[in-house]
């Protein structure tokens, strides 16, 4: 804590008593630094896209040209077991994102975009924010859409040609959407230790 | 401890099985001390500088004092962090693991914290880096490192774990024999001063329908996660300093969310962001990772709360006993939930317990030192530790904790560790 600062900001408490009065000081108590933040501020820090689809941007995609974008920018890193065989631990590295459905619970548990991650608009609110690994941010939303709309597509969850925007992506089921049990506040009784 | 060769154990010193004795013997026999008695002198010939024999050292003058002290150069490149190098030339994740079987005491150096990062550790400038709070609020408010200084800060100590800490124990059918911090070293212990988050949301003016915080960190993942409402209002903070100095980079320099007893993911680093609304983001890290795979197919989700759980740290499978007589075993112990209560060791597998010397003063939801005296005879030994915290939870065996989330969880492990010593003082990993 910077004494200095803190002591005139006392003094401060103090001089707005004198001047406004006894039920100013308790309202007064409370040190308030924060300073008004713009639009600008949070758009510039703001980029969570939630499950029903609030926050996703304008823009639109499809599988067709997610296809060429995935050649470019991801491919290096996901590849796609067994055809194309992984020498990375997928729960450590880069993941693999095609197939393993009905596999979670498994001795041949494969969890990918399609077997295991609930929610459709996730796949655009983190690929949008962190991919191209080495360039995140660096697509336009409508690329990001349509990279999206590859890894549903690829997966078998949505049409080649489906249009994928701020209606239709959240509106799209993923197979694991029940998949999840809450362990806050606290764990079901049936997966507690004995 | 006046002759080793005839030290003599009485039976009633024992307080379990093979060897665990009580702490009282340790105490007493810190008294005695070895007596030694210099050899008469004989007539010196020639006179000699008084200083023959001494090492340099002891000579010559050392080094003036430096400006940011370091470790000396015999301990530099032996105490270190256990950094796994990139699988196949790339990684998508980078984690520097505490060497805690080289520690002792509760605080981590800053410097060999574990750290977890999925994008590399950014280099933030803190003159132009802010955090917002907005969504629903009354006033969206922002604040830079300097007029978050204007605060009154709390400084606490709070042990940090990653919930993936001791992930191999779950489904590797063979124990795992790298050193401890491959299993343990994603827990460290530190002290951390910042701004309560609940007085930067009061400022901000809460609504009473709040219930999520959506925390984003500036890193180029931009990770985020979501965090209870009744969490940050109650110990969560933005932290600035750790072990009184500026947060390393690598741990959120330079501010961060620290959410006390919380798995390490939701403690965002370099966080810019705080959403205040209604419901999880369901963020990557909280579907696709940090759950925890059930037997049944379905996954935990949110497991936020650190179990209670402890680990011998002396012996390890890094250390290893030399000669028969008494050591020490010490270990550490910590919960999510709160202050550690009691912690048992075992040197028999399991069989018996005693309780060993918890080390005060005990700080909730921080790593917490525990020792027992041992007499190894050179028989075999398991040895093992199980902790309890003040809310009676109490560490579960491997095999019980398998039996109720089976072996795929990957997060979350916290049972009991069980070391092997055989007869020639080898310790290893052992599933017992």
């Amino acid at each position: 804590m910077q004494g200095g600062k803190f002591a005139m900001y006392m003094r401060k408490i103090l001089l707005s008593a004198l001047l406004f009065g006894g039920a100013q000081t308790t309202i007064a108590q409370e040190p308030q630094f924060g300073e008004p933040a713009t639009q600008a501020d949070i758009d510039k820090r703001f980029w969570a896209v939630f499950p029903d689809g609030e926050n996703l941007p304008d823009g639109q995609g499809t599988a067709v040209a997610g296809a060429m974008l995935f050649e470019d920018n991801c491919h290096a890193c996901h590849k796609n077991p067994p055809d194309e065989p992984s020498e990375l631990d997928p729960e450590d590295a880069a993941d693999v994102l095609f197939g393993g459905h009905g596999t979670i619970g498994t001795d041949g548990s494969l969890a990918t975009v399609g077997s295991y991650w609930p929610y459709s608009a996730t796949v655009f609110n983190y690929v949008r924010r962190a991919m191209p690994y080495t360039a995140p941010m660096s697509l336009t939303n409508s690329e990001y859409y349509s990279l999206t709309a590859y890894l549903l597509y690829k997966n078998g969850i949505i049409e080649e040609n489906t249009v994928m925007d701020k209606d239709s992506l959240p509106k799209v089921e993923m197979p694991n959407k029940d998949g999840f049990v809450s362990a806050y506040p606290e764990i079901p009784e049936k997966y507690r230790t004995k | 401890m006046t002759d080793k060769k005839t030290m003599i154990v009485d039976a009633t010193d024992q307080v379990a099985g093979n060897g665990l004795m009580s702490r009282r013997f340790f105490m007493n026999s810190a008294l005695a001390s070895t007596a030694v008695v210099a050899g008469g002198s004989a007539a010196f010939a020639q006179e000699t500088s008084v200083g023959e024999g001494q090492e340099d050292w002891t000579l010559y003058p050392g080094d003036d004092a430096p400006e940011y002290g370091d470790v000396s150069q015999f301990e530099k490149g032996r105490v270190k962090k256990f950094v796994a190098p990139p699988v196949g030339g790339r990684t998508a994740s980078s984690a520097g693991r505490t060497p805690l079987h080289m520690l002792h005491g509760t605080i981590t150096p800053s410097g060999l914290h574990f750290e977890v990062t999925h994008h590399g550790v950014p280099d933030v400038n803190p003159d132009i880096h802010k955090v917002v709070i907005h969504g629903m609020v009354d006033r969206p408010l922002k604040w830079g490192v300097e007029d978050l200084e204007n605060y009154p800060t709390v400084t606490r100590q709070y042990f940090m774990e990653c919930s993936g800490n001791t992930r191999v124990n779950w489904a590797q059918p063979k124990p795992d024999q790298n050193f401890m911090y491959m299993t343990h070293g994603l827990v460290s212990g530190s002290e951390w001063t910042g701004v309560p988050l609940s007085t930067l949301l009061d400022e901000a003016g809460v609504s009473p329908d709040a219930k999520w915080i959506i925390a984003e960190g500036g890193d180029s993942g931009s990770l985020s996660r979501s965090i209870p409402i009744e969490k940050a209002m109650d110990d969560s903070m933005v932290a600035l300093y750790q072990n009184g100095e500026r947060i390393r980079p690598s741990q959120g320099y330079p501010m961060r969310v620290l959410n006390p007893g919380f798995e390490g993911n939701t403690s965002v680093k370099w966080i810019r962001s705080l959403y205040v609304t209604d419901k999880p983001v369901m963020s990557r890290f909280e579907t696709s990772k940090y759950t925890d795979k059930l037997h049944d197919g379905k996954s935990l989700q949110f497991s936020l709360e650190m179990d209670v759980k402890s680990v011998i740290t002396r012996p390890s499978n890094a250390i290893e006993l030399k000669k028969k007589g008494m050591y020490e075993i010490t270990g550490l112990a910590w919960s999510g939930k709160g202050k550690i209560a009691k912690v048992e060791v075992s040197a028999d597998g399991g069989r018996t317990w005693a309780d060993a010397m918890v080390e005060g003063p005990v700080h909730s939801k921080m790593l917490t030192r525990f020792r027992i005296p041992w007499m190894w005879k050179g028989m075999p030994a398991v040895l093992q530790s199980r902790a309890t915290d003040e809310f009676g939870q109490v560490q579960p065996s491997r095999k019980a904790l398998l039996a109720a989330r089976g072996k795929k969880a990957y997060y979350h492990y916290h049972a009991v560790h069980s070391w092997s010593v055989n007869a020639r003082g080898k310790v290893r990993h052992v599933y017992a």
